[in-house]
């Protein structure tokens, strides 16, 4: 059945647009876009005071699934995606068993199509097994539909290996995302080495980890002439390698999370494990630098390393707790409350850092309001503030540092191929 | 002045008053220790639960002994042959305890923040025996007794705190207590051992032991903890010893009248020869008496009062 959008201030980041215009959706794709469409016959929505952009995409979501599924499913965690509003997510490969045969980026389609509320497409593991040693079958993967390759949660260390996979990368058109942290200085850390790990007594994890491990991949990044996602940026230094880098033209993106622009290092003094991620919160120099990387186009994505752990594991003492926190649902109110209202970014400069941009970065013509185009469409009220409950998480997991805030910027209507998949009950 | 608190679970957020305040209670139950019937009443019909997730003599002893010199009731616990073996974890260890209706748990443990967590998740008094590297509140506090008897003061002293300062919660309780009631600090050890920005805690760094030693009151030697060392080791404890041992020359550089403080166990002939360990100007022994009265004046500060 048809569905009439109306009244709503469209924002297309890829166009530019940014009006009052009602979308008609027809066949699971964006009909019309127009001053005024006639609503006889047909769902509507009535957007007013809404702004209605593109559904979101995520590149960095842990969806646990195969093997984790008391963490999180493809299930769950595609309803998480729709509640923060994202119609693409992309599930990180460093479930149980990897993802690094065809077969299991056939497992991750199948399950999707089962059961996902919005479009999940598979990144594959660059090496096999995720062990650094020789490279996945990255032809064949790509074929089963991976979009992308990341041995997420380990860098590779091996240069040569590292190389390899640059090079191959280039004749499958696909991204080779790169956690990029040395595990030799990392060690035993749990958090940012600095003056509260002194405090605290706990091990320090150097923002050399990030930095070396930038330098070196972009240094093998200029020899193959391939290109490189710098996947959650979080230092200073670390975002003004990738400025550089791409000042003198090497073919880098990078990204950056949520709470690496919104929190640092003083919030582990509470000992909450939902302060425990990898990389960890760094300091208040450094959430300033994301910031000035996100504007000026240093960092092209916005992306949430979503990463469920539950409450069992995170119920325990900080260095025994499991690394991450989730991030679907917090998202869009952390981008508006600490980009937005700070004026970092306007909203149409964050809003393309959630769509056209992770598109380009996949090589994909998602991420778009315009006729003819799938219709992924999120609809949400800026001015409007919730409050982040634990209870109303609709990830199977709620390790997040943020229950209790206030956030601007309500999800109101996302849409996926031209269904509703979510609702705002208020 | 009086003492609010639930817990006890580091020096960090304690205030000068505060700090004080113990000190001066703990000396009515140090001479408690004197007499010839060392009990009193005080905590009788309370029952401390003492949660020891690390191996530990001094400090459990010390805790056990000041719970029953207060006439509490006492109830001990290692992980080791425990139910922790068996993957309970340790909130749930403390909750189970806690339906046998215990008044204060005494928790040592690896990781730093657990006894927060206790203190945080349950309605009863937590006191922070030891946790990873982050803070040993009584053992600041037993140790600022044992200067403030020995010099009267701690205002204008100037201590080193020597060895493995990176892995040690004694170091930063002292670091803490100390700055507090206006001493200067110092710490020295082999870089590798020296955590980043510890000079914003306000202390000196020194990587020689003798531009450390000049002129100090009061020389803490820390134990280097050969069971916590992950390739931050010095490259050999021979090497070690040949920089950072306090031999007779080099306690010469401190005051005449300094003191030399372990926090126990001491490495002899490591860390500290025995000659010095066993020394006049050596006060361990002291520590390790004080320790008690410190403990029980805590014990009474938390649970012998009305909150």
């Amino acid at each position: 059945m048809a569905l009439l959008i109306q009244g709503g201030r469209v924002m297309d980041p890829a166009s530019g647009r940014n009006e009052i215009l009602d979308i008609l959706i027809e066949g699971g794709r964006i009909r019309e876009i127009a001053r005024h469409v006639p609503g006889r016959s047909r769902k509507i929505i009535n957007a007013s005071g809404k702004v209605v952009s593109p559904g979101f995409i995520d590149l960095h979501t842990h969806l646990r699934q195969p093997g984790r599924e008391d963490e999180e499913t493809i299930e769950t965690g595609s309803r998480a995606a729709a509640r923060g509003g994202f119609t693409t997510i992309c599930a990180m490969p460093n479930t149980e068993p990897p993802i690094d045969d065809p077969s299991l980026v056939e497992f991750v389609y199948d399950e999707a199509r089962r059961c996902a509320l919005v479009q999940v497409l598979p990144i594959a593991t660059i090496s096999r097994g995720r062990r650094g040693e020789d490279l996945s079958p990255m032809g064949r993967l790509r074929r089963a539909g991976a979009v992308g390759f990341s041995d997420d949660g380990d860098w590779v260390s091996n240069s040569g290996l590292m190389r390899s996979a640059l090079e191959y990368v280039k004749m499958l058109s696909l991204p080779l995302i790169s956690h990029c942290e040395d595990k030799t200085l990392t060690q035993e850390g749990v958090m940012n080495e600095g003056y509260y790990s002194t405090t605290l007594g706990l091990r320090g994890i150097p923002k050399e980890a990030e930095e070396v491990a930038i330098f070196r991949d972009l240094v093998l990044l200029g020899m193959t002439g391939s290109w490189l996602h710098v996947a959650h940026l979080s230092t200073s230094r670390g975002v003004e390698l990738v400025r550089e880098a791409k000042k003198e033209g090497l073919k880098v993106t990078s990204e950056v999370t949520p709470h690496h622009f919104t929190l640092t290092h003083k919030e582990v003094r509470s000992f909450n494990t939902n302060t425990k991620m990898r990389p960890p919160l760094r300091e208040e120099e450094d959430v300033a630098a994301v910031g000035q990387g996100l504007k000026d186009g240093t960092i092209d994505i916005i992306a949430t390393d979503h990463a469920p752990h539950t409450v069992e594991e995170k119920e325990v003492d900080y260095i025994s707790a499991p690394f991450g926190i989730i991030g679907l649902e917090t998202a869009l109110g952390l981008v508006i409350k600490e980009l937005v209202e700070k004026g970092t970014l306007s909203l149409m400069e964050a809003l393309a850092k959630l769509t056209v941009n992770p598109a380009r970065i996949l090589g994909m013509s998602i991420g778009r309001i315009e006729e003819g185009a799938r219709a992924d469409l999120t609809i949400f009220d800026p001015e409007k503030t919730w409050k982040v409950e634990e209870e109303e998480f609709l990830s199977k997991s709620t390790n997040s540092p943020f229950i209790g805030w206030e956030l601007p910027g309500k999800v109101e209507w996302t849409i996926t191929g031209g269904k509703v998949v979510y609702q705002s009950r208020k | 002045m009086s003492f609010q608190r639930k817990d006890l679970l580091g020096i960090e957020d304690l205030s000068p008053e505060e700090i004080i305040f113990i000190l001066d209670t703990a000396k009515s139950f140090r001479e408690i220790l004197e007499r010839p019937i060392k009990m009193v009443p005080t905590l009788r019909g309370k029952t401390v639960a003492n949660l020891f997730f690390e191996p530990s003599t001094r400090t459990r002893l010390s805790f056990e002994l000041a719970e029953k010199r207060l006439n509490a009731d006492a109830l001990s616990f290692s992980s080791v042959g425990s139910s922790v073996a068996k993957g309970e974890t340790l909130l749930d260890t403390a909750k189970n305890i806690l339906a046998m209706k215990v008044d204060c748990f005494v928790l040592r443990h690896v990781s730093p923040g657990a006894p927060h967590l206790l203190a945080r998740e349950l309605d009863v008094s937590v006191i922070n025996a030891g946790d990873g590297a982050h803070e040993h509140p009584t053992q600041a506090l037993l140790d600022l007794y044992t200067i403030r008897e020995r010099k009267g003061r701690i205002k204008g002293l100037k201590m080193a705190i020597v060895g493995d300062i990176t892995n040690s919660r004694v170091a930063r309780s002292n670091i803490w207590g100390m700055g507090k009631l206006g001493a200067e600090v110092r710490v020295c050890g082999p870089p590798t051992l020296i955590p980043p920005d510890i000079e914003k805690m306000g202390v000196k760094v020194s990587y020689s032991l003798e531009e450390a030693l000049e002129g100090v009151d009061v020389i803490m030697m820390l134990r280097i903890q050969k069971e916590r060392q992950k390739g931050s080791l010095p490259p050999s404890l021979d090497e070690y010893r040949e920089f950072f041992s306090l031999t007779e020359e080099r306690l010469d550089l401190a005051r005449e009248d300094a003191l030399v403080m372990h926090p126990g166990p001491v490495n002899r002939g490591v860390e500290l020869p025995a000659r010095i360990a066993d020394g006049r100007k050596s006060i361990i022994l002291d520590q390790v008496t004080n320790g008690v009265a410190v403990r029980m004046a805590i014990l009474y500060l938390l649970l012998g009062r009305r909150r």
